[in-house]
């Protein structure tokens, strides 16, 4: 069977055969880079579309449904719209702070990428400390909303700011503290590494009831980490704009909508690779003859004495289950967004401080039990 | 304990609520073609479904004789909100040489009107009512002026009371 690595390591030597080694690693940076941020593009694509369509049909509308078969091109006309839109400044605005924040959240959500695995060996920055680097950057993304809302000389922008940023503050805890749980089962904090360690059944199968309770509060946490109903109360009533970005018209608002949704996506990667065994297909985690070849199954093992062609279509098999599993948890938050009503300011802190941490926190206790224990699968 | 009993308690019913609300919304996401109530406006003209009670421009109701029954008494222009109803009447003399005021022109301001219903529950006669057309956008303003009653109609005339007979 070929592997992503494989391939990878022939495009290395392919490319050492014919160039200097600094080319050579300033090629593969460049090109790395561009591949995880135009996968990223697609998917925004995809689940802009796919947000629309759920909203319509949850609120028993169609949805986009006039420019193109189904209304797919909708999103490419609003693409154009903002683009021929002026970007305009309020006036006694901080223009260099107004300018520079909507570049730096789209820096800091593109920068919770690196470390992430996409396939086997496909990964951009493989270090030892991924998952605490993911936590520690996508931390840093109220510094682009805060720095969005004090610069707009806009009373109401820097309000909004303040909540969305009180709010991200609060949910990043009980989030840390879910990610720890399954680190904790995992034994490392390398994202690949918590994949292999998944190789034998998810780690919300494996760990039993509490992993599976880390698991709601983490999609709750990073809902509301993603400024997303029912937590988004910084959206304003009757515009579509959100409290800190009331003054950003053009693609400067275009950059701050993008960058919901690759936080959206990646909060989900984060999910999947935590929870759900990032590329692994589903594998059960017990020991009988049938569970056995029910694994070998999915692992697509029949294949091995297939053609050769064949292998390169298996190597497209673990995209499909991450991109899978992406876009489920996707369309949970989507579907939370589009049925509960959105919560006022002291429910979502009390939600937060008196019943997902204190949760979190003996959650976390009983998953140390397990693991000191060695409950786990 | 008991705390911590209701403090569980609270937490696990949260979720069953949240999970009801849920489950509707996957129904409605899932079957579509049967939840989905938007009308396709101006794909599907010829015959949408709109209700009874559905409220669009106000008209004076005219009988087969060209009559209609507004005594031009004011009260639903007292009763509009916000003054989209004009009523101009006229002073005529009766053949028994009584002078009368009956209605000239029943001005209705489509612009300004809210669809509110007051001036139908004002009126004493039941002369106007609202239909339930809907397509009442025009490129014209002056358009949306409208005078309701018809060229050459007259107040229909009550039956005269005639005395009970006594078998």
């Amino acid at each position: 069977m070929i592997q992503f690595s494989d391939v990878l390591a022939w495009i290395h030597q392919l490319l050492s055969s014919c160039m200097a080694p600094w080319l050579v690693f300033l090629i593969e940076l460049v090109v790395a880079s561009v591949a995880a941020v135009v996968a990223l593009l697609v998917c925004v694509i995809i689940m802009v579309y796919m947000e629309r369509k759920v909203a319509g049909h949850m609120q028993l509308r169609h949805g986009p449904n006039r420019v193109g078969w189904h209304g797919v091109c909708q999103l490419f006309a609003d693409i154009i719209k903002l683009l021929l839109k002026e970007c305009f400044t309020p006036t006694r605005a901080d223009k260099l702070l107004f300018v520079v924040a909507p570049v730096l959240s789209l820096c800091v959500s593109l920068l919770a990428l690196a470390p992430i695995s996409w396939g086997p060996g496909l990964v951009l920055w493989n270090t030892n400390i991924g998952v605490l680097f993911v936590t520690a950057i996508s931390s840093m993304g109220v510094i682009g909303i805060l720095m969005a809302g004090w610069s707009s000389n806009n009373k109401y922008a820097l309000m909004g700011a303040m909540r969305s940023g009180a709010q991200i503050v609060s949910y990043e805890l009980s989030a840390g503290l879910s990610i720890v749980a399954i680190v904790a089962l995992a034994g490392t904090l390398n994202t690949g590494g918590i994949i292999e360690s998944q190789a034998n059944g998810w780690w919300i199968l494996k760990g039993h009831l509490p992993a599976f309770f880390a698991f709601i509060i983490y999609i709750i946490a990073s809902t509301a980490e993603c400024n997303r109903a029912p937590f988004d109360l910084a959206e304003a009533e009757s515009e579509l704009t959100a409290g800190y970005h009331t003054e950003y018209s053009g693609m400067q608002f275009g950059i701050f909508y993008l960058n919901e949704y690759i936080n959206m996506g990646v909060v989900s990667m984060v999910a999947s690779t935590l929870f759900l065994g990032g590329w692994q297909p589903f594998y059960l985690p017990f020991d009988f003859g049938w569970a056995h070849a029910f694994n070998d199954i999915m692992a697509l093992k029949f294949m091995e004495t297939w053609p050769a062609w064949i292998s390169w279509v298996s190597l497209a098999w673990p995209l499909v289950w991450f991109f899978g599993k992406l876009f489920l948890i996707i369309f949970f938050m989507m579907w939370f967004r589009w049925t509960f009503p959105r919560l006022r300011i002291d429910q979502l802190l009390k939600l937060e401080w008196k019943y997902l941490l204190p949760l979190s926190i003996v959650n976390l206790v009983i998953i140390a039990l397990i693991v000191v224990l060695g409950l786990h699968f | 304990m008991k705390a911590l009993y209701n403090y569980l308690k609270e937490v696990a019913f949260a979720f069953v609520s949240l999970a009801n609300g849920l489950l509707l919304t996957l129904k409605y996401f899932v079957t579509p073609w049967k939840s989905i109530i938007t009308e396709n406006y101006p794909d599907n003209r010829a015959n949408p479904s709109v209700a009874d009670e559905f409220a669009g421009e106000v008209i004076l109701i005219h009988d087969e004789n060209n009559e209609h029954k507004c005594t031009a008494c004011t009260l639903c222009q007292l009763a509009c909100p916000n003054n989209s109803i004009q009523i101009i009447s006229k002073q005529v003399e009766t053949e028994d040489g009584k002078k009368k005021k009956v209605l000239d022109k029943w001005v209705y301001h489509l612009e300004m009107c809210t669809f509110c219903k007051q001036c139908i529950d004002a009126c004493p006669q039941d002369a106007i009512k609202m239909t339930n057309s809907y397509e009442l956008s025009c490129f014209d303003r002056s358009t949306l002026t409208k005078i309701l009653n018809q060229p050459g109609s007259k107040l229909k005339e009550k039956p005269k009371v005639t005395a009970k007979v006594q078998e």
